[in-house]
């Protein structure tokens, strides 16, 4: 009843174009981001923020790029991790090596390192698809984490090989990161980013590329017969992907935990992005959200259940009740929805457009 | 569509749950509220769990023998990373605030949490206290001022191992000495200071990363044991990459009582899975072994006898557990101290971080303790955050842990504490900190 386009009519191209149609998804949009701006900083605690928030938009991002790559362009990969280091090792270099360069600068230049180099690393991509492209990728991962491991050059001969954020600036003297960084300005400054991040992304997959991107994913030998390059097609793919999982990286490693060794983006975060982006829902934007909010927020909610509960229960028996749950819940959707919270949504959408006539 | 329906609801109650989750805990009763990061779950659970157990127990006894510390309780609460470094943040921040005046200290018993803290403990002005990890530099009080080393660091025990070395071979003078480490920030840590005393005393330093979570450790020990066949090896580990070393040492033949393992490489919980191929192995110690002191008696009579020991009665005074118990001590007298000077009441995080500078235990007050004979003296200021621990080899008899050496006073003047100071300069430069001035 309230969600119906009924009497909505399009009258200019850029109105029927547009990424949100129906006006009700406007507004809940807005909403939303008035939430999200204006509301959460205001009431959300320390804890809340740091361990809640942050790393949730962080994920979002890894999680966008790796959409880009696996749901749109159908590119399996598991270097996510390996892009991520990437993206945290050349912001440190970028902002120790230039101290006064803007920390957005420092963001986008990770980003795009990273770009470069997950080019690199999609070239097998042409050859090969599917599982054996995925351990093509696996070999990213390992070789990038062995390689910040082993050159005492990327964490400036730190004798421990972990790299911590310097502390920098926004607009003067708003600081974002490092230790004197209200969790709020960090806060603000991540949601930001993610926000023109995934605006981006969003047109990137409505534009030419994503379609040509889409083409290669659903048929790659139909792709090319109707003119769609490749080459050209896949290895954009790769670079704007790592372009967004660099991002994710440098976000990780200079917002929330402020400071990194290679070890933390070992393989288990790879795998961690891709659940994100099959339980969210592979091809959306939106979906990344979901799960990525699936993925940072469950755990966290599952351990502090037992105690908001008022339940007495050690510590080593909720970390173990928290896989198991999380485990039975991961399964428990892919049941209801394979492909994803993305498509829940939508199936929910839909069922309210008929709320309260069945038919 | 049943199945639809339960998962919209699932969806709507996970919002729900997540909504409720801000809402802060309830209220804390008045004492003293003591951040416990530890992690009975995880890879690394075996040894987290008996330094838990230790630590809880110390904790447990002020609170069942003396009421607390100077009668104030002791408000103990848990929080599991799983050797983590994202959990391990978020545990912090919520165990941080809570009790009347916040977090006493954080002790995260790992070097990666530790590094992931070391910024938020200074914004939030809590002490972290790492004995015998984290970063060694951070023994200059000056540049760091929150983080504590006490009673030794890597870099301490390293020139220790290096001293018992020398003492057995009375020159090491051309001799090949091999460091197998556990590839993260933690086994990296010795490097700087064996690379350093291997141009001193003029001994070969091989390097030998092991990934992470080292059970695969053949090609190594082949290359060890039948290649370069070094006089020594020492081992940086954690783990289950210590038992797997040691068995894949005796597989090539390495002789045990050539093998050097750091604190963290040498409990019952690594020896043990070897079998008797472990029997005299070697492993650098800042405490004693065993259940024989004062402290230990007073623990069962009070806690065991009654049922409320947290770990089983028999593994009172292994390694790891007495290990957390002395990290305990460390905690409460700077605590203790703190009170003395500012009155019986919980302490703020500054009060403690005074109370670790000006905390002096010496024979009389380790006696007093019921700790004589398991840790040496220690006296911390406010340059020094290390106080002058001491490191003790032992040798793996294949039952008990047993002394061969006396306690090694690592070489701090002239040596460490430069290297402390000049890694310490770097890291206040980088991050723009105005060292303090101590006097």
């Amino acid at each position: 009843m309230l969600y119906r386009e009924a009497g909505q009519f399009k009258t200019s191209y850029a109105a029927d174009q547009q990424i949100f149609p129906i006006l009700q998804d406007r507004i809940g949009i807005g909403l939303i981001a008035v939430l999200a701006l204006g509301v959460l900083p205001l009431f959300a605690t320390e804890y809340m923020t740091t361990t809640i928030l942050i790393p949730f938009l962080v994920m979002s991002i890894a999680a966008i790029g790796l959409n880009i790559l696996t749901g749109y362009a159908g590119q399996l990969s598991l270097g996510t991790g390996g892009f991520m280091a990437t993206g945290a090792f050349a912001a440190y270099k970028l902002s120790t090596m230039f101290p006064d360069l803007n920390i957005v600068f420092v963001f986008l230049g990770s980003g795009v390192i990273t770009a470069f180099v997950g080019v690199m690393f999609g070239i097998p991509s042409l050859r090969i698809k599917g599982f054996y492209l995925a351990v093509a990728t696996l070999a990213a991962q390992f070789f990038l984490l062995w390689l910040f491991n082993k050159v005492p050059w990327f964490t400036n001969y730190s004798s421990s090989g972990v790299i911590s954020a310097p502390p920098r600036a926004i607009f003067g003297d708003i600081m974002v990161t490092g230790s004197s960084a209200h969790y709020t300005a960090k806060y603000l400054f991540l949601l930001v980013f993610v926000g023109l991040l995934a605006l981006a992304a969003k047109n990137l997959t409505r534009c030419h590329l994503g379609r040509a991107w889409m083409a290669i994913r659903d048929m790659d030998i139909a792709a090319e017969i109707i003119g769609i390059k490749p080459l050209q097609t896949k290895l954009s793919a790769f670079a704007i992907s790592s372009f967004y999982c660099g991002i994710a990286g440098a976000a990780w490693g200079f917002i929330y935990t402020g400071s990194v060794e290679p070890l933390a983006f070992s393989i288990e975060i790879s795998f961690k992005v891709l659940f994100m982006v099959i339980i969210g829902g592979l091809g959306s934007i939106l979906g990344s959200f979901f799960g990525a909010a699936f993925m940072v927020l469950l755990p966290v909610i599952l351990t502090n259940a037992p105690h908001l509960l008022g339940l007495n229960i050690p510590v080593d028996m909720i970390s173990h009740l928290e896989y198991m749950i999380f485990g039975a819940l991961i399964i428990f959707f892919l049941i209801v929805e394979p492909h994803g919270l993305a498509r829940l949504w939508q199936i929910g959408k839909e069922k309210l457009r008929l709320w309260p006539f069945p038919y | 569509m049943i199945f639809k329906k339960l998962a919209l609801a699932a969806v709507g109650a996970t919002l729900a749950a997540s909504a409720l989750s801000a809402v802060p805990a309830q209220a804390q009763e008045n004492g003293q509220f003591v951040p416990g990061l530890v992690y009975r779950t995880g890879p690394y659970a075996p040894g987290g769990i008996p330094w838990a157990d230790g630590f809880a127990d110390y904790v447990s006894l002020l609170n069942a023998r003396d009421g607390g510390i100077n009668g104030v309780p002791l408000v103990y609460e848990e929080c599991d990373t799983a050797y983590n470094n994202d959990k391990g943040v978020e545990c912090y921040e919520k165990l941080k605030g809570k009790g009347p005046t916040g977090g006493a200290s954080v002790q995260p018993l790992s070097t990666g949490i530790t590094y992931a803290l070391m910024d938020r403990v200074r914004a939030d002005k809590i002490p972290m206290i790492t004995s015998g990890y984290g970063r060694a530099d951070a023994s200059d009080g000056s540049v760091f001022e929150w983080i504590f080393t006490a009673p030794v660091t890597y870099w301490a025990g390293a020139d220790a191992i290096v001293q018992y070395i020398e003492a057995q071979e009375k020159d090491l003078k051309g001799k090949k000495i091999a460091l197998v480490y556990h590839d993260s920030a933690f086994g990296k840590e010795p490097i700087k200071t064996l690379q350093a005393l291997a141009e001193k005393n003029g001994f070969k330093l091989d390097l030998f990363p092991v990934p992470h979570p080292g059970l695969e450790q053949k090609a190594t020990w082949l290359k060890i044991g039948r290649q370069l066949k070094p006089d020594w090896v020492i081992m940086w580990g954690w783990g289950v990459m210590n038992s797997t070393a040691i068995k894949e040492a005796a597989a090539v033949g390495f002789p045990m009582n050539k093998f050097v393992g750091v604190w963290w490489s040498g409990s019952e919980v690594d020896v043990r899975p070897a079998g008797m191929d472990a029997k005299g192995y070697l492993a650098a110690q800042f405490h004693g072994a065993g259940a024989n002191y004062k402290v230990h008696e007073d623990i069962v009579k009070t806690l065991y006898e009654k049922g409320k020991g947290a770990s089983d009665r028999d593994k009172v005074g292994d390694i790891l557990y007495n290990r957390g118990l002395i990290s305990a001590v460390i905690m409460a007298e700077g605590i203790r101290t703190a009170m003395n000077k500012y009155g019986n009441k919980p302490m703020t995080g500054e009060q403690i971080r005074w109370g670790l500078e000006n905390l002096k235990l010496d024979d009389a007050a380790l006696d007093k303790l019921g700790l004589k004979g398991l840790m040496a003296p220690l006296q911390l200021s406010c340059k020094d955050h290390e106080g002058g621990g001491k490191v003790v080899i032992q040798q793996w008899s294949g039952a008990a842990w047993t002394p061969v050496s006396d306690w090694i006073t690592p070489r701090r003047d002239g040596f460490l504490t430069e290297m402390y100071k000049e890694s310490a300069a770097q890291y206040a430069k980088e991050k723009n900190i105005t060292p303090r001035t101590c006097n």
